[in-house]
């Protein structure tokens, strides 16, 4: 690699300055607050805390809600990314076979990443509303009995969906970014080998993709974890009952409904832990079977 | 191993069309090149073969089958590409075996045949290693063996060789030979080098803008080029061709020289190609070309000279012996030696 000689000492920092500024105020310093948070214990009014150890810790990882939370983040997230990146593919791959109005497709596929969360989840609460909802009435005709608010499996496929279909144009994007660095001559060389094109697509496109795929992977499972706050809480708030509480939503509804700042505190830094495994987890055994070109 | 027929091949693109009907028989074990420079169509004539691209017109038979609507899979062919197109997450061997393992043959079958292209072309060392730890000869040697594994009707190659350096071009050109000829596998070879396809070829498709030129023997085409643009194309330097008026049965050269011609036709003007090669110095009291030297190349065994037709700016090239004296402002008489001069249409391009 090439290295850059700055003629002087303090211009690199200089010019580092803003991001780092960015990182330590809202990365580090509130990673911070929330160690210390964990190991104490607020009293009811907030004017006074007591050190308490693990015990925050304690109570959380015996909480049967925590772990109901723990499981229905699992699904949730590993639904979440599996149908983004599963659907996000296959649109990529359709869209590579187009040959009139390729970027026009391609601008439609990206534009749902520019909707915020909250908007977003707004937008299939609506569509799926029991009472008023454009689709709900159909699914009601195909027999379907549709109550999100009452029933917990359909509203974790609502907010499922909602999660999904946001990330689906980031996956896209990357996706077909993916498929036009394979050379065409490659699928031409399968096609001869006699391979057909779905055989082509297993054998040759999926296997050269897999750094697209591993990198989407990491960053969809953080998403799911972590970035699918708003559209749980315009969707479901969690519900019903707590069908859809994962573990971030219970984050805020603890610290910021419940104002049980120490348990708060404590589960974030679980989850930050989770994270942290589960990212080194991925880059550690999954990443082996990645063929970077 | 099949012969293939072309005919009255055509292509078009949005109602252009590239290829102009090309007809041709290439026979069981033929090795034919198709040559031209970039943009005559050669690679889209090859991949027309191959099944990569549609056909808009005519046929093409492999074997006794017409192919036209077969997909490349169904058509019994194998290809090398330019930039060899090997799968980079898969082993020599797995690159080797990948059309055998599609194909359903037996594991003990797909062995023997990849040790035995391994062996052929010098691979086995690198069967387990994956393409991007090999040398572009190497790479080219693997495209290669990936197609004689196959063992199909007919073997088609898009420019094997331009992506390698000039030592090992030499070296990849005697090895195709020699596996053509241990093979007898039907050949097709798209090149715009004029040596390769020379050296190469058993029949030449000299194909220019869509069109071939020219279909013959690599001795036929360059002795008796069909047209002017082969002429030019093929042989190395370029020979020397120019518009002369017909004047008595005499040549009549830019620069008021005449040259008895034997066979000019009755019209008043016609191109005459002479190849560098084709002259020889004489002296001043025979009828020639005087020409006035603009730079002399020594390379060695010989030496080419560059100049004018005295009295005019009509461009000459002449090869002469590498002992030459000749230099740069020196006046030469040369003649054609008897019968080696070509006759073109002025209006056509066509050999008369």
């Amino acid at each position: 690699m090439r290295r850059t000689v700055f003629p002087h000492k303090l211009l690199p920092w200089l010019l580092l300055a803003p991001q780092l500024a960015i990182t330590l105020i809202f990365f580090y310093w509130p990673a911070a607050q929330a160690f210390r948070q964990s190991v104490l214990r607020e009293d009811p009014f907030g004017l006074s805390s007591t050190f308490v150890g693990l015990a925050n810790f304690r109570k959380v990882l015996n909480d049967p809600a925590y772990l109901n939370a723990l499981q229905v983040t699992v699904i949730f997230s590993v639904l979440v990314a599996f149908f983004a990146m599963a659907i996000a593919l296959f649109l990529a791959v359709q869209v590579e076979k187009i040959i009139r109005g390729k970027g026009f497709y391609r601008t439609l596929m990206i534009w749902p990443y520019a909707v915020a969360p909250a908007i977003a989840g707004m937008l299939w609460l609506f569509m799926f509303n029991p009472s008023f909802g454009t689709l709900a009435w159909p699914l009601r005709q195909m027999g379907i009995n549709w109550n999100p608010l009452l029933d917990g499996d359909q509203a974790m496929a609502l907010v499922v969906a909602a999660a999904t279909w946001k990330q689906i144009s980031y996956n896209f994007l990357f996706f077909v970014a993916g498929l036009q660095a394979i050379p065409k001559s490659l699928l031409e060389a399968a096609a001869i080998d006699g391979a057909t094109k779905r055989r082509a697509f297993w054998t040759i496109v999926f296997p050269l993709l897999t750094p697209t795929t591993f990198f989407l992977l990491v960053v969809n499972t953080v998403y799911a974890l972590f970035d699918t706050f708003g559209i749980i809480h315009a969707v479901t708030s969690g519900g019903p009952g707590k069908a859809t509480e994962t573990l971030v939503y219970k984050v805020y509804n603890d610290g910021f409904v419940n104002l049980i700042m120490g348990d708060s505190a404590a589960q974030s830094v679980i989850l930050m832990v989770i994270v942290i495994a589960l990212t080194a987890f991925q880059f550690r055994f999954i990443e082996k079977r990645v063929h970077y070109g | 191993m099949a012969h293939i027929q072309l005919n009255d091949l055509r292509k078009s693109y949005a109602g252009q069309e590239v290829i102009h009907g090309i007809t041709m028989n290439i026979a069981n074990g033929e090795f034919v090149v198709i040559v031209g420079p970039s943009g005559c169509g050669k690679s889209t004539l090859l991949r027309m073969v191959a099944g990569l691209e549609g056909i808009t017109g005519g046929t093409i038979s492999i074997g006794d089958r017409v192919v036209n609507d077969l997909e490349p899979r169904q058509r019994d062919i194998a290809m090398v590409f330019q930039n060899y197109a090997l799968y980079p997450h898969m082993s020599v061997r797995e690159n080797m075996a990948y059309g055998l393992k599609i194909a359903k043959m037996p594991a003990a079958e797909i062995e023997a045949r990849v040790a035995k292209a391994a062996a052929m072309l010098e691979l086995e060392p690198y069967l387990d290693r994956k393409p991007r730890a090999l040398s572009g000869g190497q790479r080219q040697r693997v495209a290669m063996g990936r197609a004689l594994v196959r063992e199909p009707a007919a073997f088609l190659l898009d420019e094997p060789l331009s992506n390698l350096d000039a030592k090992l071009r030499v070296q990849m050109r005697l090895q195709i030979k020699d596996l053509h000829q241990t093979t007898g596998q039907t050949m097709l070879y798209v090149t715009h080098d004029q040596v390769e396809a020379m050296t190469l070829a058993d029949r030449l498709i000299v194909m220019n803008k869509g069109v071939a030129e020219q279909i013959a023997t690599p001795q036929e085409v360059y002795m008796t080029p069909a047209s002017e643009f082969v002429a030019g194309f093929i042989g190395s330097p370029a020979m020397n061709i120019f518009t002369v008026q017909v004047q008595g049965g005499e040549a009549m050269l830019p620069g008021g020289h005449r040259l008895p011609i034997a066979g000019l036709p009755a019209r008043p003007e016609v191109r005459l190609g002479l190849r560098p090669e084709d002259m020889e110095v004489v002296g001043e009291d025979v009828p020639g070309i005087p020409v006035v030297l603009r730079s002399v190349e020594w390379l060695g065994a010989d030496a080419f000279g560059y100049g004018t037709i005295e009295g005019s700016d009509v461009p000459m090239t002449l090869r002469l012996p590498g002992a030459t004296a000749a230099a740069r402002g020196q006046r030469l008489r040369v003649a054609p030696v008897e019968g080696r001069w070509h006759l073109f249409a002025p209006d056509t391009g066509k050999r008369l």
